[in-house]
């Protein structure tokens, strides 16, 4: 488990710039393992543009724009019962890279049912659909930058990269943040699964501590007895600089 | 050192993101409120216009599976955002400048109906010119890109633009700026964006 730096954090301010991002924290664009990204991958470099307020900025978040099921996916799509499979809590917290909790974060999953098999019109997998389960949800964070969903423990499925690739059982998720250069897509993975270790996806990111940073662990303290286990998954967005001696993202140079 | 976390590695949007993040295109309804493609109301101000335009592969292939957002400024140029303290710009409560859009399943085609956003305070007193932020996510793009759109309409504000000019390659710049057309009475910017290849579109490390 990471700990947070323990030096004092001066307070960001609201349009103070973020960390320049850490391209070895990342899996690169060309990874052959996942053929894929090979048509899809650019090859210019990127080109690096110091951050104004577009990129500082990003949209706001409320309570009132998700509905009241929309964290429990047990019970967002269930029509006749309850979804087959194991019952699951996934929490943790959203931090940027100085330990500052991340408020109002919006956090989007999206996954397989327990058979390995997603609601969607491309999914071909012979695992049978779940008529309960629907397979996505948003929640944001607290305060403390904490979340927490409820569902179905996904299942793995193969998948077309060579003849027999498996993905391992995964969440997907996506976190909108305070700034647009926060927005981040991943995908959450289960402690103990045999298949993280020859996942070609997971093996795009080329540093072994980034990769368990993705394995949620099992979380007893958060487990329900007689009802669900739980997992804990904690992010770690961009962070924001301090802002004493700064150019002007707005106004007049100082 | 100061101990900094590092930041939670990417991993692909994967060919299902439409379930989470636009269940409606993945064919199942489950969401009270859906976020998409429609960024206006009929109280918005601004032009309207509408953006459309294909994201290709390095085969010149459309992509079919892929998600884009765009985050921009309002009519005058100011964002929906706290941070956003440019004098003499008001806040539009009828818009907030965020939309996110899926390809067509065939065709490849996206679109966004939107507002044009006037020009937004850039650093040490320089101003950028009208532009939209864009994040694209798909199966096989292992870190969402970071791009923006520009006008063609709007030549001297680019011309002048600090971002366009960070471009050292004067020819790749175009590759940011949208073609205007009149299609009956709408108006709409067509942007393409090229992966891979001679035109390859220029992406940002922000």
């Amino acid at each position: 488990m990471m700990s947070p730096p323990t030096t004092i954090l001066p307070a960001a301010a609201a349009d103070g710039e973020y960390l320049m991002r850490d391209t070895t924290s990342h899996p690169p664009a060309l990874s052959p393992g996942y053929k894929t990204s090979v048509l899809r991958s650019p090859r210019n470099a990127l080109v690096s543009i110091p951050q104004t307020l577009s990129e500082v900025t990003a949209p706001v978040f409320s309570a009132h724009e998700l509905g009241p099921l929309d964290g429990d996916l047990i019970r967002n799509y269930a029509k006749s019962g309850m979804p087959i499979g194991e019952r699951t809590i996934v929490h943790g917290f959203v931090r940027d890279q100085l330990g500052r909790p991340v408020r109002n974060a919006l956090v989007e999953v999206w996954q397989a049912n327990a058979s390995g098999r997603y609601r969607h019109k491309k999914d071909q997998y012979l695992g049978a659909l779940d008529p309960n389960f629907g397979g996505c949800g948003r929640v944001l964070t607290d305060e403390h930058g904490h979340y927490v969903f409820r569902t179905i423990k996904p299942g793995p499925y193969p998948w077309r990269n060579r003849i027999n690739d498996w993905r391992p059982a995964h969440i997907h998720f996506a976190i909108s943040g305070s700034g647009w250069v926060q927005r981040l897509i991943t995908q959450m993975y289960f402690e103990g699964d045999p298949l993280i270790a020859t996942c070609p996806i997971i093996r795009t990111i080329p540093d072994e501590a980034q990769i368990r940073a993705l394995i949620a662990q099992l979380d007893m303290s958060a487990t329900v007895p007689l009802d669900s286990r739980a997992f804990r998954f904690d992010v770690v967005l961009r962070g924001q600089r301090a802002t004493w001696f700064e150019n002007a993202l707005q106004g007049q140079a100082r | 050192m100061t101990p900094l976390l590092r930041e939670t590695a990417s991993q692909t949007a994967g060919p299902y993101v439409h379930i989470g993040l636009a269940p409606k295109a993945a064919d199942f309804d489950l969401f009270e409120n859906d976020f998409g493609s429609v960024m206006t109301t009929p109280e918005t101000q601004g032009e309207r216009i509408r953006i459309e335009g294909r994201v290709f592969d390095g085969s010149g292939t459309p992509l079919r599976d892929v998600l884009i957002e765009i985050w921009q400024a309002n009519a005058q140029g100011r964002y929906a955002h706290p941070a956003d303290a440019q004098s003499g710009k008001a806040a539009d409560p009828a818009f907030r400048g965020w939309g996110r859009a899926c390809s067509d399943f065939d065709t490849g085609v996206w679109s966004f109906d939107t507002i044009k956003p006037g020009p937004v305070a850039g650093r040490d007193g320089a101003t950028q010119a009208p532009h939209l932020n864009l994040w694209i996510v798909a199966r096989g793009i292992n870190l969402g890109l970071n791009t923006r759109m520009y006008f063609d309409d709007e030549g001297n504000a680019n011309a002048a633009d600090p971002v366009l000019n960070l471009i050292e390659w004067e020819a790749r710049r175009k590759t940011l700026v949208a073609q205007r057309e009149q299609r009956g009475s709408a108006v709409v910017y067509i942007f393409d964006i090229r992966l891979q290849g001679e035109v390859e579109t220029v992406f940002f490390d922000i």
